[in-house]
Formats: C-alpha cells, structure tokens, sequence
C-alpha cells in the first residue's frame, strides 16, 4: 500500500516541479528543449535515487546536530560521480547542461527528500522515493521544455511538429521565455485553485517559490542554518 | 588588463545577469523583493559574501586544489567552504561590526542558501580567471545580482496598487515582470561584442 502512496505523492500530489515549485534554477534554466528537460531530470534522479540510499542506511549513524553539512557532502559527492559519467558517456549532454549540473548540488529537492523522506525510512522506501521524485521532477521539466521548445523552435525533441509556415517566438527558448511559461503555469494553477507552493496566502508564502531556502517555515529553518542548498 | 576587467564588470552584471539570465538565485529573487528596504539589505549582503566567496574558493583552488590533482573534487570542497564561509561572516560581523550585522545579518542564512554563490565559483573556475579576476567577477555578478533584485522590488512596490487579475495575483505577475526585465536585459548583449 505504501508504494503506491510514494508513487502517488512523487508523480503527482507533490510533484517537485508543478506542485512544489522546488528547484527553480534548473527548471528555468535548462528547459529550453525537451532534450534537456529528460536528461536534467534523469541526472537528477540519479543523484536523489542514490542520496536518498545513503542517507537513509546512515540515518541512525550521523548525530543530529550535523545531518545537514552530512546530507550535503553526501549528495555533492554523488553529484561529482554524475557529473564525471556525463562527461565520459554522454559529452553533448554535459556540454548543453554545462554548470547546472554541478549545480544540481543545490537543489533543494534533493535536500528536501533527503530531510522530509530518507532521514526517517527504511532504505527501499528511500529508494523508491528517489526514484519517483526524481521521475516527477523529469516529467514535470520535460512538460515545461516541450512547451518551449515547440513554441520557440516549433519542435518537440528535435522533430518538426508545427507546420512549415510556422514562424518560431524565438523569446521562448531564451531567457524571458522560461519566466513566461511559469507565470502562465502559476496563473493557471492560481485560476483553478490547485494546490501549489505558490497558490497561498500572500503572507503565508512570501511568493518564495517553496524553496526549503527562503522564509523558512519553523520546520526549515533549523536546516536552513547549516545549509548550504536550496536554488 | 583594464580591459579584462571593463569587460567583466559589464559581462557578469548586465550581459549575462545572475538572476534574469543565468537563473541563479531565484529564490531570494521572489522572496525579498517585496520592499526595497529589504532588497537593498539582501542587495549589499550578497555583494559582500559573494566577493569574499570568490576570493577564497579560488585561492583554495588555485593553492591547493589544483597543486594536488584534486580539482575534481571541486564541487565538495566549494559547497564547505561556502557554507563555513557564511557562519564566520555572521559570527565575525556580530562581533567586530554591529552596525554591519545589524542591516545584514538577517539576511545571511539566507545567502548560503543561494546557488548564484556556488554558480560564481564554478564559472570562475570554468573560465579559468585567476584570484583578482575571480575576486572581481564575484563583485561584478553580485552588483547584477543587487540591481536585479532593487529594480524588481521598486516594480512590485508599483504593481501592489494595479488592479491585477486574479488568476495573476502573486506569484505570476512576479514571474511576468521576471520576464519583461530579462527582455529590457537581453538589449545589453549588444555592449560587448
């Protein structure tokens, strides 16, 4: 029964990017083609898949006082073993991704499971945590990508799907785009009163994108102390 | 060499701004850019970290990183520092300058959770600029960092009394505004060539 509630929560009613808004940084940044949405998910996957492992067997070994500093030397050493696969096996993967990888270190997904899922459950649970998180997290940049891409570049994947008399709003794979397709998915969410990071109260969420970062909620904000993450 | 430095200062706070077009620090972004009191605050606190974070995370590179073979490990070892970094700021602060700490101190944890901190040291090292340059660039990309953020905070202190649709209240007229402010950005990139 519980799987199906990990799988539940991870894919859909706490997706990390539609509902939770958690690591902005690369949802904005690298979505600017469906390509790079799947492959900074699933590098993301990877990392939360094994950090949640290891931090889940050493949750009765590491003391209380420093899990933070822990969690996070845990998952910035699984982010350097990723990134150094990347290179080697995947180069023009590394290369359109370029510091975001290293920066996947900072998103606070990751920290958010590692705290929230990994420290209190037993290491199968953690894994399949990670995995479903991680592939809610992919589905959710590889949704936002395919939409830029396909306004911006009339392609989804590289594959031509607008017709040929399309002109391509090439604002949409720069910059402002990755700003314009999030204020319409927050619009959206705002308009048919869905649950989301973002569709609170005004003083409740201080408009912070539900970052463990800023305004911590009491809960968080032990963490936030020590912790160097969060977008 | 004045030119290198023309160059950054231009490049890092305006061409290829921190926020608006690098996506790096988002979060305080949207967070304290509600006032401009408090993004002057946020403003000046990251100019300082970010400027004594370059500093160290490159000398760290270049001295002892480096000399080992060790620059793989570059990721960890910059997270650390970081983190330590803003401890010893806030403590230092609250000890030899209470003014200081007064306007800046609440916003220090916040900064460690900023990844425009560690970003700047890995494009730092990317770019393969020594200490002075490394150092100047965090200054630079921080300036970028603070204009972004005063300007966003002027723009919602207007945005407060329109009369804004429902559906947009919040955090999607933030995100829009985000978003004509990297169009009004991207007219830098003609600067340099």
């Amino acid at each position: 029964m519980k799987i199906k509630d990990i799988m539940r929560n991870g894919l859909i009613t706490e997706n990390p990017v539609l509902v939770m808004m958690l690591g902005m940084c690369p949802t904005l940044a690298v979505t600017t083609a469906a390509s790079n949405g799947i492959g900074m998910g699933l590098s993301t996957t990877a990392v939360l898949v094994m950090s949640n492992l290891f931090i889940s067997l050493l949750r009765n070994i590491i003391p209380d006082k420093v899990r933070i500093p822990a969690y996070i030397v845990i998952i910035a050493s699984f982010v350097t073993i990723i990134g150094m696969l990347l290179k080697a096996y995947v180069p023009a993967l590394d290369e359109a991704l370029g510091i975001y990888i290293p920066l996947i270190v900072v998103n606070c997904v990751i920290l958010a499971r590692a705290e929230a899922f990994a420290a209190k459950n037993t290491p199968v649970y953690a894994i399949l945590d990670g995995i479903f998180m991680g592939l809610g997290f992919t589905i959710g940049l590889t949704i936002i990508a395919a939409f830029r891409e396909l306004l911006g570049n009339g392609t989804v994947f590289g594959i031509h799907v607008m017709p040929a008399s399309y002109e391509p709003i090439s604002i949409f794979v720069l910059a402002p785009g990755a700003f314009f397709v999030l204020a319409m998915l927050t619009a959206i969410q705002n308009k048919l009163g869905l649950k989301s990071a973002t569709n609170k109260k005004e003083d409740e969420s201080e408009g912070c994108a539900g970052c463990s970062g800023c305004k911590p909620k009491k809960k968080r904000a032990k963490a936030d102390e020590k912790g160097a993450t969060a977008c | 060499m004045l030119r290198d430095f023309l160059v950054i200062l231009v490049g890092s706070s305006l061409i290829n701004n921190v926020i608006l077009s690098q996506f790096l620090g988002i979060c305080p972004f949207l967070g304290v850019s509600k006032k401009i009191e408090t993004a002057k605050g946020m403003g000046g606190a990251v100019v300082f970290v970010l400027t004594l974070s370059s500093l160290f995370t490159s000398i760290l590179y270049k001295f002892l990183l480096l000399p080992l073979g060790l620059d793989y490990l570059q990721t960890i070892v910059f997270i650390i520092i970081i983190a330590a970094l803003v401890q010893f700021v806030e403590m230092f602060l609250k000890k030899a300058m209470p003014p200081l700490y007064q306007a800046l101190g609440v916003f220090l944890p916040l900064i460690t959770t900023n990844c425009a901190v560690l970003g700047v040291a890995l494009i730092n090292v990317q770019k393969e600029y020594n200490i002075l340059l490394s150092t100047f660039n965090g200054l630079s990309t921080s300036i970028g960092f603070a204009i972004a953020l005063i300007i966003m905070a002027g723009l919602r202190e207007k945005i407060e009394h329109n009369p804004i649709p429902k559906a947009f209240q919040g955090t999607p007229i933030v995100l829009v505004t985000a978003g004509f402010m990297a169009i009004a950005f991207l007219g830098f990139s003609g600067l340099i060539r």
